[in-house]
């Protein structure tokens, strides 16, 4: 019985060390250090509490970004979410040229979140850029899509909506694939609308996979933050800026380790949470077989 | 083309050559970064393999390191981590943040460096000059100047041959110069970015209208001086009130394009982009000093060379010779041909290189001849951060949810705020 599980700690050894070393080393780590200040030159880092928590609340940058990043998550998770979901629905039919129709979905999920930024940089283009163009057509005027603070931000969001929709595509798509055809036939025997076939046996058994899916929708919504860098810079002042690029900003711009370790560990904490209220609510309405 | 073919041959033999042969050689790496178009990467490589040709005892190892936000970072975390380069071509407006995080060493340790240094444009030296020492060696500089298109400007029934000289003919022409088709503009008449380097084209209308943003010892700001908010209300009023400029924040990278789309009639824009706008216009374009408020004026720009701490004594003699070398009258011409930096020492400009450039493109004479009004460009301790929240301020204020006057008086509070650490000592 001991050789069995030093035999077991040996095999999960190798996973275990990438996975504290990598993981949860620097989350330690990141914790430890929000707590000391920032060395400069020869000063070392001295020990100050809670100071640079409260400092975060004074810092006008760092409420925004909050802020922006809710917005963000909260429009950006629902839409992709949905539009998945349609596009799962909509290809799982015996449509002509099926594949080909699943293959465009699915293309922005291959190209480089850097790549896609300059695709949408060229279409956010003012004047000449493909939206203006379409515009043009229809008698509208010149848009600037990223130097307005109306339209900077949801811009954002619609290259992160339409990056991310292909991707959870694949796992709805796959999720419908394996679902047995006989429900659909008794469904039909029975007489149910399409509708509620749907919503009563469809939804309830991709429960496990909208799980997921949400849970890699959060996540992606607080990382993904290449298009920011490549598009916007998080401007025109603050409009577009979110929680990781400041915190990328504060610690590799402005060398300010200290502050950045601590929005870091704020980060943490919110994705725990996050993360804890979908498997305890969302979880306990998934059904696994 | 010669040249530069034989420079890369050069490379390559250098990187065939058994590693035991340099054995006995000092090793000098340094980054650098690319910040404009044109075959940057390759001159570099170039100038790199005549050096060692020249100097056999020196290995020289050029990094790009990405823009200069990049290598910034790759630098000080290299730095930091005690595995760093002993040069690198940073901002010139770094010099503070380097020096309170005691990361480089001074350029001016011998009276045969003081006459080195005393070659160069005093405008481009400024910036590198703190607490009584050299820090930053010009390298690649610039300055902003004016773009326009003579076409636009003769169909307007402007002089193509002039460039507007004062604020107010600067409006004037601007007004003239926007085209509308009903309620749609087609073509503005002004456009100055304002993304990016918010803070930098401000500085220019700050030093026109007479004034200053910060302190020699880059200690304090001086946001809400008068100067400041008259430019700032310029730049404003040139879409509140002339209607000639773009609502909104315009960017950084779309503006040179804009130009050469024949959107926008006038730019303000880094000469760093000249050898760009040269390649790519099809229409006739000019390159104009700056427009005067009270004076003329224009902030400096672009990168110098940085010496990081902890070389050996064959290092910093080997970086030394490096420098002197590369910073040349002769090379510094072919770097400015090549890339559209301003040669950085009088002497340069004297030399055939330099005299059969301008003949061919009277243009490029243009940033030198601005340099006499040039002011250091604005540059505090922490500037990184200082200047982030300046441009976010330009911006709010730029896009009219801040009156110009709130939006200075919040800049100046958030600068002092970060400054005030600075102060004491």
């Amino acid at each position: 019985m001991r050789r069995e599980s030093l035999w077991a700690w040996a095999l999960i050894l190798p996973a275990l060390v990438m996975l504290m070393a990598f993981t949860h080393w620097p989350a330690v780590a990141t914790l430890w250090d929000s707590l000391y200040s920032t060395p400069r030159g020869s000063r070392p880092p001295v020990f100050v509490g809670g100071a640079n928590f409260r400092d975060l609340l004074d810092d006008p940058v760092f409420l925004t970004v909050l802020i922006n990043n809710a917005w963000y998550a909260a429009v950006t998770i629902p839409a992709s979410v949905a539009l998945s979901l349609l596009m799962a629905l909509s290809v799982n039919t015996a449509l002509p040229g099926r594949s080909l129709v699943r293959m465009a979905y699915f293309t922005p999920t291959i190209l480089p979140m850097i790549a896609v930024a300059n695709i949408w940089l060229f279409f956010f283009t003012p004047d000449y850029g493909l939206f203006d163009q379409i515009l043009s057509v229809f008698g509208g005027g010149r848009h600037n899509w990223l130097g307005q603070m109306s339209t900077a931000l949801p811009a954002m969001m619609a290259v992160a909506v339409w990056k991310e929709a292909g991707f959870f595509m694949i796992f709805y798509l796959a999720a419908l694939q394996s679902m047995p055809p006989d429900l659909a036939e008794v469904g039909r025997l029975e007489g149910s609308s399409r509708w509620s076939f749907f919503w009563r046996v469809t939804w309830p058994l991709l429960m496990p996979t909208t799980l997921f899916v949400m849970v890699n929708a959060v996540i992606n919504a607080f990382r993904l933050i290449d298009h920011v860098v490549v598009m916007t810079r998080g401007g025109p002042n603050n409009a577009t800026n979110l929680l990781l690029y400041h915190i990328y900003e504060t610690g590799f711009r402005f060398w300010d380790t200290a502050a950045a370790a601590t929005m870091t560990v704020v980060l943490l904490v919110v994705l725990a949470v996050i993360a804890g209220l979908q498997f305890g609510l969302l979880g306990r309405r998934a059904h696994y077989r | 083309m010669s040249i530069s073919r034989r420079a890369l041959l050069a490379t390559s033999a250098t990187l065939a050559m058994p590693a035991i042969a340099r054995a006995d050689t000092t090793t000098v790496e340094f980054y650098f970064p690319v910040a404009v178009g044109g075959p940057v990467t390759k001159v570099i490589d170039g100038f790199a393999a005549d050096f060692m040709k020249e100097n056999p005892d020196v290995t020289l190892k050029p990094v790009y390191a990405g823009n200069y936000t990049d290598t910034l970072t790759k630098a000080v975390t290299a730095t930091k981590a005690g595995q760093g380069p002993q040069l690198a071509v940073l901002l010139s407006t770094d010099a503070f943040s380097l020096i309170d995080d005691e990361l480089i060493v001074p350029f001016d340790n011998t009276a045969d460096d003081k006459a080195w240094l005393a070659g160069f444009y005093l405008a481009f030296m400024a910036n590198g000059q703190i607490n009584g020492r050299t820090w930053g060696v010009p390298f690649q500089r610039s300055t902003i100047v004016m773009y326009y298109n003579k076409d636009a400007f003769k169909e307007a029934g402007l002089d193509p041959e002039r460039a507007p000289a004062t604020w107010a003919e600067h409006a004037d022409y601007a007004s003239t110069l926007t085209k509308r088709e009903g309620d749609r503009v087609t073509r503005w008449g002004v456009q100055i970015p304002a993304t990016g380097f918010t803070y930098w084209l401000l500085q220019a209308m700050v030093s026109e209208a007479g004034g200053a943003m910060m302190t020699d010892n880059g200690t304090k700001v001086t946001f809400t001086d008068p100067a400041v908010v008259d430019a700032l209300q310029y730049w404003v009023d040139l879409n509140k009130v002339h209607k000639a400029h773009a609502p909104g924040i315009v960017d950084w990278g779309v503006t040179p394009r804009d130009f050469l789309e024949g959107k926008a009639a006038m730019i303000w824009h880094t000469t760093g982009n000249l050898t760009n706008i040269r390649t790519n216009a099809k229409f006739p374009f000019g390159v104009g000093m700056l427009p005067a408020g009270k004076r003329r004026g224009s902030p400096t720009g672009g990168g110098n060379f940085y010496a990081f701490k902890g070389m050996t004594p064959a290092q910093q003699a080997a970086s030394g010779r490096f420098l002197k070398w590369v910073t040349a009258p002769e090379r510094a011409a072919a770097w400015g041909v090549a890339t559209g930096y301003v040669a950085t020492s009088p002497a340069a400009w004297q030399t055939q290189t330099m005299k059969d450039y301008v003949a061919g493109f009277p243009a490029a004479a243009v940033a030198r001849d601005q340099l006499q009004y040039a002011v250091p460009e604005f540059s505090t301790h922490d500037n990184q951060r200082v200047v982030t929240l300046l441009d976010d301020e330009l911006q709010a204020a730029l896009l009219g949810t801040k009156t110009v006057k709130a939006a200075l008086e919040d800049a100046q509070a958030g600068a002092t705020r970060i400054l005030r650490p600075f102060q004491k000592s």
